[in-house]
């Protein structure tokens, strides 16, 4: 495919980012990430105690992928807290890159529209290019675009669920109505389908982590959902058919064998047959 | 004075500064950021980053995420 993904004025092979968590080991997590062919890899930050040393290590893993790094926000509740986070990340991390995350609701991970456009405009204003996660919500993506976000990462389904794409109708009309803006759908997928589905839908990426990980089998669910954007992507491209009320049949009709028209019909009633005999071929 | 570093309390003399603490606690390489009353603090200011009683430190280093 020789098509790339542009965000941030950087180019891209692959449409699918993935996460660095929930993986049964660093080693396992590497080699899914080389699986899934994925170039963009999220991590985080955490409070850490200098007895501790593996934020060394898995610093050490995930710099050994060559990925460009998307250092997220999760967990933080205000502008405030997802600023110093934001900068913090750019120190240790060295990118500007900043997967932007203010939750909203414990329970379903909800983002935060109001707290992420004051944090995302602010952010901008600090030079940080940033890929908010945010809901289905055309206003809000727009909101989010007007303080200078150039890609929105619009949830699927809320992280973690695995439930595919929940508001087709709110997904469809973001693409519909901001064709020239990446749109990456962030969380809930759960299945190779669901992400070709989103590709096949016009999205330019697809971000998971949880899908992956948690598959009895990481590496190679990665290399399936490898699989599945760049189908969904080349289907997209290809352009799909519309869908149809009513069947229509594919093989010719046209010179169709013991096929007999309608006055053969006429002419078994006039002898007393069983009407409609014609109409079993 | 007393303060709060990652939730924890910790004792240091009056006076001390952000690089005084991570020397202390023995934090070493660049894999580390702080934060002061949740504000960030840069690397290059932590000699100049007074603490005092009460406050509060984050300290953070990588770890994987989604």
């Amino acid at each position: 495919m020789t098509e790339k993904l542009k965000l941030y004025g950087k180019e891209f092979d692959s449409r699918l980012l993935v996460g660095t968590a929930l993986y049964p080991s660093p080693a396992i997590m590497r080699e899914s990430v080389a699986a899934s062919g994925s170039e963009i890899i999220t991590l985080s930050l955490r409070r850490q105690s200098p007895a501790q040393q593996h934020g060394k290590m898995i610093w050490d893993y995930i710099q050994e992928t060559g990925c460009q790094l998307l250092p997220n926000t999760a967990g933080c509740k205000t502008p405030k807290e997802v600023i110093a986070l934001a900068e913090m990340s750019r120190e240790i991390f060295g990118t500007d890159w900043l997967k932007l995350e203010v939750i909203g609701d414990d329970y379903n991970l909800q983002p935060d529209p109001f707290g992420l456009i004051e944090a995302a405009r602010e952010l901008v204003k600090r030079g940080f290019k940033v890929l908010p996660y945010c809901t289905d919500d055309l206003v809000v993506c727009r909101r989010l675009l007007d303080v200078g976000c150039e890609v929105l990462m619009p949830w699927g389904a809320p992280i973690g669920t695995g439930r595919g794409l929940m508001n087709k109708y709110n997904l469809q009309t973001l693409r519909e109505r901001l064709p020239d803006t990446p749109l990456i759908i962030d969380a809930g997928i759960g299945a190779p389908s669901q992400a070709c589905e989103a590709m096949e839908m016009g999205f330019d990426a697809v971000l998971l982590n949880t899908a992956i990980a948690k598959a009895q089998n990481p590496v190679l669910m990665a290399g399936s959902f490898k699989l599945a954007v760049e189908s969904g992507r080349a289907a997209r491209n290809a352009g799909l058919m519309l869908k149809r009320q009513t069947a229509s049949p594919s093989t010719p009709t046209l010179d169709m064998p013991f096929w007999q028209q309608t006055v053969s019909e006429e002419k078994g009633e006039e002898k007393g047959e069983a009407k409609g005999e014609g109409e079993k071929v | 004075m007393q303060l709060l570093v990652n939730g924890e309390s910790i004792s240091l003399p009056e006076g001390a500064t952000v690089a005084a603490l991570i020397q202390q606690l023995g934090y070493s390489g660049e894999t580390f950021a702080v934060a002061l009353n949740g504000d960030f603090v840069p690397r290059a200011s932590y000699e100049q980053a007074a603490l005092n009683t009460g406050d509060s430190l984050d300290i953070v280093a990588p770890v994987v995420g989604g």
